[in-house]
Formats: C-alpha cells, sequence, structure tokens
C-alpha cells in the first residue's frame, strides 16, 4: 500500500469543518499548523483562535474521526496536540477564505497590519450584504469569542464581524 | 519553595476566579449584549487559567493536572488576588473590578512575551491580545457610566471607591516575584504600578470619576489569604467534582 504523504493528509484534513463557522475547513481557519506523519502514529498540532475558544474539543474530535480509518490502514495512531506559538493570527486566513466568509454573512477581517479595531480606531467594515462601509459598531463582542458584532447603517442589516487579531 | 509553581498560580488562579465570576453573568447582562460580551471575557480568562495551570501542575511536578490544581485545592491554596474574588455586584461593580484588572493585565502580558521560557512568552503573546481587547472594553464603560448620569456615575464611583483597596496583590514584589524575574522567566509586578496607575489615571481623566481617598490596601491573595467570599465560590464551583471525583461529562 502506498503510504500517505504530509499533503495527503493536509488534503484530507480540508473535509473537517469549522464546527462555529462551517463555511471554512480548519485548515482554512489556520488551526491546523503542522502534521507530521512518524513511524507509529499521525501527529496533528493545532492552535486555538482565542485562549477560551470552547470548540477546541470538538475540533480536535472531528480531525481525529475524520483521519482515524485511514490513519489506522496504515497502522498509525492519530495524536491532537494543542500549541500556542506562534499565536493564531486572522493573518493565516486566506485571500479566498475571507471571500468565503463574506459570502456566508460574516464581515472577514482583513489584514492585520491594520490593527485598528485592536487600538480601538474603528475600521471600515464592509456589509457583507450591500457592501457599504457606511456602518457601526454594535458590540465589540459577538456570537463567538473572534467576532463583534456590528449594524450597516445603509441597509439596517445586522452581521457579525470576524475580529482582526 | 518552587518559585514557578506559586508564580504560575498566581496567573492561573486569577484568570480562573475571574472567568468563574464573569460567566455568573450569563442570562443576567442588563443587555443582552453586555451579556454575551461578559461572558465571552470569562471564557478568555478560563482559557488562559487552563494554560498557566497546566504549566503549574508540570512546574510542580507532582502529578497534577489543571483539574486538579482548579477543583481540588482549598481557598488557602489559591492564590489570585482579592481584586479578582470581589462579588459581581451591579454591572457598575463588574465593570470597575474588570478595568482595574485589565489594566494590569495589558502590561503584564506585555511583559511576560519577552520571557526567556518560550511556552510562557507564546501563552503571554495569545494573552496580550485578549487583554488589550478586554480593556477596550471595559474602558469605554467606566467611561459612559462614569460620565452618564447622576445614578450611573455615583454608583460606578462607590464601585470604585470600594474596590481599589483591594488591588495591592497585584504589584506585589515578594520573593516569588523577584525570583521570576531575576531567572527571566516572568516579571516583577511591583514594576508594572506606574503604568497600572497612568492607564487609571487617563480613565479618570476622562470619565470625571475621581481617584478615591487613600486607604490602606489589602494584601495577602498571594500568600493564601483571602476574602470570605472566596469559600463560597469555590464551594460552588467545586462541588460536583468534589462529589464525583472521576465524573466525566
Amino acid at each position: 500500500m502506498v503510504k500517505r504523504s504530509a499533503d495527503d493528509w493536509w488534503e484530507l484534513l480540508q473535509a473537517v469543518p469549522d464546527p462555529e463557522i462551517p463555511v471554512l475547513n480548519v485548515v482554512e481557519m489556520g488551526i491546523v499548523r503542522e502534521v507530521l506523519p512518524e513511524p507509529e502514529r499521525l501527529l496533528i498540532r493545532i492552535t486555538p483562535t482565542y485562549m477560551g475558544c470552547p470548540a477546541m474539543d470538538a475540533i480536535a474530535d472531528d480531525i481525529r474521526e475524520r483521519l482515524a480509518e485511514p490513519a489506522s490502514e496504515e497502522g498509525l495512531t492519530t495524536e491532537v496536540e494543542l500549541v500556542y506559538a506562534p499565536a493564531w493570527t486572522t493573518d493565516w486566513l486566506t485571500e479566498a477564505a475571507q471571500a468565503k466568509l463574506e459570502a456566508y454573512g460574516i464581515a472577514p477581517p482583513g489584514k492585520t497590519s491594520d490593527k485598528r479595531a485592536l487600538n480601538g480606531e474603528a475600521p471600515a467594515v464592509r456589509c457583507p450584504k450591500c457592501k457599504s462601509t457606511e456602518t457601526e459598531l454594535v458590540s465589540l463582542f459577538g456570537s463567538t469569542a473572534c467576532k463583534a458584532h456590528y449594524r450597516c447603517t445603509a441597509c439596517a442589516e445586522p452581521f457579525d464581524h470576524f475580529k482582526c487579531i | 519553595m518552587n518559585a514557578r509553581f506559586e508564580y504560575l498560580l498566581r496567573l492561573g488562579d486569577d484568570a480562573l476566579i475571574l472567568g468563574q465570576q464573569l460567566g455568573l453573568w450569563t442570562g443576567h447582562g442588563p443587555v443582552l449584549e453586555e451579556d454575551i460580551a461578559l461572558t465571552n471575557i470569562g471564557l478568555d480568562q478560563i482559557g488562559q487559567a487552563r494554560a498557566w495551570l497546566t504549566m503549574a501542575g508540570r512546574a510542580e511536578n507532582a502529578g497534577r493536572d489543571e483539574d486538579a490544581l482548579a477543583f481540588h485545592r482549598n481557598p488557602e491554596e489559591f492564590r489570585c488576588a482579592q481584586l479578582c474574588q470581589q462579588a459581581n455586584g451591579h454591572f457598575g461593580d463588574t465593570i470597575a473590578r474588570q478595568f482595574l484588572f485589565d489594566a494590569y493585565a495589558v502590561p503584564l502580558h506585555a511583559a511576560l512575551t519577552k520571557s526567556n521560557d518560550d511556552e510562557i512568552a507564546a501563552i503571554a503573546r495569545k494573552s496580550a491580545k485578549e487583554s488589550a481587547y478586554h480593556l477596550r472594553h471595559s474602558r469605554v464603560w467606566m467611561v459612559r457610566l462614569g460620565d452618564g448620569t447622576e445614578e450611573s456615575h455615583a454608583k460606578v464611583q462607590e464601585s470604585l471607591d470600594r474596590l481599589l483597596p483591594y488591588v495591592g496583590d497585584l504589584f506585589v514584589g515578594d520573593d516569588v516575584a523577584e525570583a521570576a524575574a531575576r531567572e527571566g522567566w516572568g516579571v516583577n509586578p511591583a514594576t508594572l504600578r506606574d503604568a497600572w496607575e497612568s492607564e487609571l489615571d487617563d480613565m479618570l481623566a476622562e470619565s470625571g470619576l475621581r481617584r478615591p481617598e487613600a486607604v490602606p490596601e489589602q494584601i495577602g491573595g498571594r500568600r493564601g489569604i483571602h476574602t470570605e467570599k472566596l469559600s463560597y465560590l469555590l464551594a460552588e464551583m467545586q462541588v460536583l467534582p468534589r462529589t464525583y471525583p472521576d465524573a466525566q461529562w
């Protein structure tokens, strides 16, 4: 049997959706940091978006479940390890991932070189529905740790904005 | 004495106790957005607590993990600052407590990113982003309440007056703190006081609140001397794992 390469494992991981934002998978989210096929085990290193992200256990379970069968075909056990360094940043969301977020109704974070959001100056957040930048912050905290709550003053739509960190 | 264990417990216990208290706001926030905000901040605190307590368990090297440290210690074994265990009270009390803590957490996490211990530096880099965001939130509310109605001003001034004497624990520069700084893996929190004072002054100037008259500071949390409130808080937090030690969800 042909042994899978790290690239093959990465590809399999793209079938694991983020439990809170299912339009993105865990690879696109930048949560999967390393895939290390070793002689006896397959080690997957993941990192949380936020320290207290309650989805991490579910994500680790989903990854183990998705890889269990292909890994056992090669006699490997799957281990998922949580790492904190380097710290997760929205910069790891690709442009394609940002476009998917917007289409899903979540205003994407943009690039962190734009740290205005974190430093207190309102960033220009575009309404994912009507694309107007006439929007206002409703609350710094939204439906999950990684999002803030905005409102579009042009079309009156409330929406989530992925916080830029 | 194991300075590293003690130091990491202080970091972990502050975050744990504050996170537990913020969690009690679930379903009780004054408006939906603030219900979500306070519990999100609580979640960040619990996440930080897990990381610090896991590290503390390893530093102790006695086989205790984050859960053993959170759920199977008695009040006198906790090392949280007395500020963190002050009651939630009304929304203004919680916001004032959070502001006083956030204004300390921001320079603390910034300093810890320079730790010569890679893991401490990594957790600090992550926590720093979160604490900056928390401070932004609590500061906005201090200004809004302080500069708001006569009633909101009077209430949050009273919160500040009552809570300020409890900040002393945050800046204790004892032998544990000195060892951390000397060995390069931690920071002596006594060196963070100036940054904290200037953040406080800045907020006071914008909110129209006044600095309470100097009163003796209550110090003791880092040595396991706590206010009565902590026992009740732990009793509620620990009852299930203490009653059923091996319970699993």
